[in-house]
Formats: structure tokens, sequence, C-alpha cells
């Protein structure tokens, strides 16, 4: 289904520019035009149809439902709803408040927080439209797993007592008057009713919404995939930063920290790193690094979080990433992913 | 002389809303007060989980998007 971007590509690149299929430039070249009309024409497709799906869901239904549940299925659809719940890093923080106020436990809102930026629907369709599904399921295993296993650790902790004063108060308040598990979550929240129209129209919006906010993000992304992809020499990351040596996974999550990105740019990159051998785990637990641990949006929760709580959440993230990047190297022949 | 808060927490999106409710107002002669609100311990107390939001007068009225032209005259008109 996908073979048609290829032969795009090999017209463009080969036939209309006249490159030479064996040529670094052709290479790159090639990687490029065919990875971004790929990457846009199954956005377009995707974003619409998995607009048209969540039309109706809303946050305070999500929160609601959340504080129904038990503590510990509560971490996992914390993380899940975080997944499929679109989210801008402007509003991390009314969110995050606004579950914080309803008495629902830090480390599931944390579970929530954690999850969204790394796991939406564009980072999902470009994996699998370039890396296949396995790696996909394996990127949305790990991007749960990180954001419950966080959320666990941070109540386990006791963090809520790191909040700011305001929140840490209106959250103790909340805690008294119903606690999580509770059928008492106030007021039932009707569920919208949309017609089809609605839908649509709702899905229009998102369309270009997203694809106007990550078009520049999809070719800078490509761009260096594609230039990683022609220009460094086949196998040179095996030879290099293999899964032999251990401390590439660390290393490549401390290299993630400074490169902030969004999920859409690091993909593509991905792609090439993989192709040029540089083992599974080492890839994701870099991507993740770059992706959820972006120091602009610490930043934006220090107004609602104590220094201690940041620093905190922080170093679990960066462990986090450590250690599934080990796993993952570790049963990557297993699951038959990546480039060796 | 109607008082609106435009809540959010200062990205780009609750920028544009403030301007688009100021832009509004002057071209419908209506008076109105439009301010920021960066503060989360407010934007708490009105119980608002996306911004950016619009309160008139202390009262919510939108959150979770830019609102349209339509439904910002419709406010201005009372």
């Amino acid at each position: 289904m996908f073979e048609i971007f290829t032969v795009i590509a090999d017209w463009l690149a080969y036939g209309m520019l006249g490159l030479e299929p064996a040529s670094r430039l052709g290479a790159a070249v090639h990687f490029f035009i065919e990875d971004t009309t790929k990457i846009f024409a199954l956005l377009v497709v995707m974003i619409y149809v998995i607009a048209m799906a969540r039309a109706s869901l809303d946050l305070e239904r999500v929160r609601a439902y959340l504080h129904k549940r038990h503590r510990l299925a509560g971490y996992f659809f914390g993380s899940g709803f975080g997944a499929v719940t679109p989210f801008c890093s402007c509003s991390s923080i009314p969110l995050f408040l606004g579950f914080t106020s309803a008495g629902i436990p830090l480390g599931i809102t944390m579970a929530f927080l954690l999850t969204s930026p790394v796991i939406n629907e564009v980072a999902v369709v470009m994996l699998w439209g370039l890396l296949g599904w396995k790696f996909t399921l394996a990127y949305v295993a790990i991007g749960m797993a990180v954001g419950i296993i966080g959320g666990m650790l941070l109540d386990a902790m006791r963090a809520h007592r790191w909040l700011q004063d305001f929140a840490a108060k209106a959250y103790q308040q909340a805690q008294a008057a119903a606690p999580q598990g509770s059928d008492d979550s106030g007021e039932p929240v009707p569920a919208k009713r949309l017609t089809l129209g609605d839908r649509h129209a709702f899905a229009r919006d998102e369309l270009k919404e997203i694809v106007g906010r990550i078009w520049k993000w999809i070719f800078i992304g490509v761009g260096l995939g594609a230039g990683l992809h022609g220009f460094v020499p086949e196998g040179w990351f095996a030879a290099n930063l293999g899964a032999g040596q251990w401390w590439s996974v660390p290393a490549a999550v401390v290299a993630g920290l400074p490169l902030y990105s969004n999920a859409t740019g690091v993909i593509p990159v991905l792609e090439s790193l993989i192709g040029k051998g540089l083992p599974v785990g080492t890839t994701l637990a870099f991507c993740m690094s770059t992706v959820a641990a972006s120091l602009p949006e610490f930043t934006l929760l220090k107004q609602v979080m104590q220094w201690r709580l940041l620093a905190t959440v922080f170093l679990i993230l960066l462990i986090n990433f450590t250690i599934m990047g080990w796993v993952f190297n570790g049963i990557a022949p297993w699951l038959s992913i990546g480039g060796a | 002389m109607m008082k609106i808060e435009v809540l959010g927490t200062g990205c780009k999106k609750c920028v544009n809303t403030a301007e688009q409710i100021s832009e509004a107002a002057e071209s419908l002669h209506v008076e109105a007060e439009v301010e920021k609100v960066t503060d989360p311990a407010v934007i708490m107390r009105y119980g608002v989980m996306a911004t950016p939001a619009v309160a008139i007068d202390g009262k919510l009225v939108h959150s979770g998007s830019v609102p349209d032209r339509e439904t910002i005259e419709g406010w201005l008109r009372g």
C-alpha cells in the first residue's frame, strides 16, 4: 500500500532530477521525497478519521471516569487517556489543576501528563508508516509504562507534599470530601450529542490546526533523517554505539535532553538511525528523552510544583528511559525489530 | 461596562483570543475591559481544564479553544 510513495520518489528523484540512485545525494533526496509524501498523505487521512471518532471526548468526562476507578486501575487509565486525548502543552497547567482540585491522586494525573506528549495519533501514524507495527507497539508500550511507573513512584513517595501551596490545599480538601475510588464525584457529566455534521466540523478544524502546527517539523525531521540516511556510512552506529556498549543507552538519554522536539520531528530521524544500525532500545531511549523531557515544558510546571517535585519527576523520567532502553535492546532480537 | 477575562497560562492561542475579543468590541462599539488572566490559582477557581477560556463579569462562558467571531459578538451584544 505504501509502494506508491516509493514510485513517486523514484520518478521525482531519479527521473525528473536525474540523480544517481547510488549517489549520496540521490539516496538523501529519494528518502526526503518518499517520506514527506507518505507522512503528509497518512496524516491528513488519519487525523481526520481519528478526530471524527473522538469529537465527543471531553476532559470533564475523563476526570469523572478516572475518579471512580480503583487506584491501581487509575494509573493505567490515566496513562491511556493521556495517550488518546489531544493535548497542547499550554493546557498542562489548567489540566493538572483541574484533576488535582477534584482529588485525583497526583500519580494518576502525572501518568496522564507524562504519557500525553509521547503518544498521540501523529506519532503513531508516523511510526506505523515508517517503522512498522512492531516498533509502533513497542513505542506505545514504553510510553505508557513510563507514565504508569512514574505515577506510581510519585504516589509511593507521597510527592503531593511538594505541590505549590494553593494546589496542595485544593487537593487535600477534595480528598477529604470524596476520596479516589468513591462514587461520589459530584454531578454526573452528560455526554455531548453530536451530529455527523458537528463531527465533520470538529475534524476539519483539528486537521487544519494540527497540520498547521507540525508541517515544518516534518520537513526538519525528514531533512535531518535524509541527511543521516545519505551521508552516515552503513553500520557506523552498530560499530560505535551498538547494544554491546551498555553506556550507550544513558548516553542517548542525556544527548536527547537538550534537544527539544515533538514526536513529529524526531520520528523520521529514528528511521534513519535504526536503518544505520543503532540498536532499537537506544533509539527509543533517545526519542523519549527528546520528546517527553523538555525543559520549556518543565519550567511551565513550576507554577504548580515546588522545585523538589519537578526534580523528582525529571529524575524518574530519566531513569525510566534508561531502563526501558536496556530492556528493549535485550528483547529486540526476540521482537525481530530494528536494522539488525 | 463588561469585564471580560481571558484565562490561560500565556500561550499563543490565549493572546489570539484576547485580541479577537478586543477587535470585536471595538467594531461593535461595545465598552469592554479585556484582561488576560495567567494566575493558575484564579484559573483553578473557575474550574477550567482547557485554555484559552473566557469569563464575562466573573461567569465562565467558554473554554478549550479560540472562540469564533460569531460567538464573541453574541457575548458582546449580551
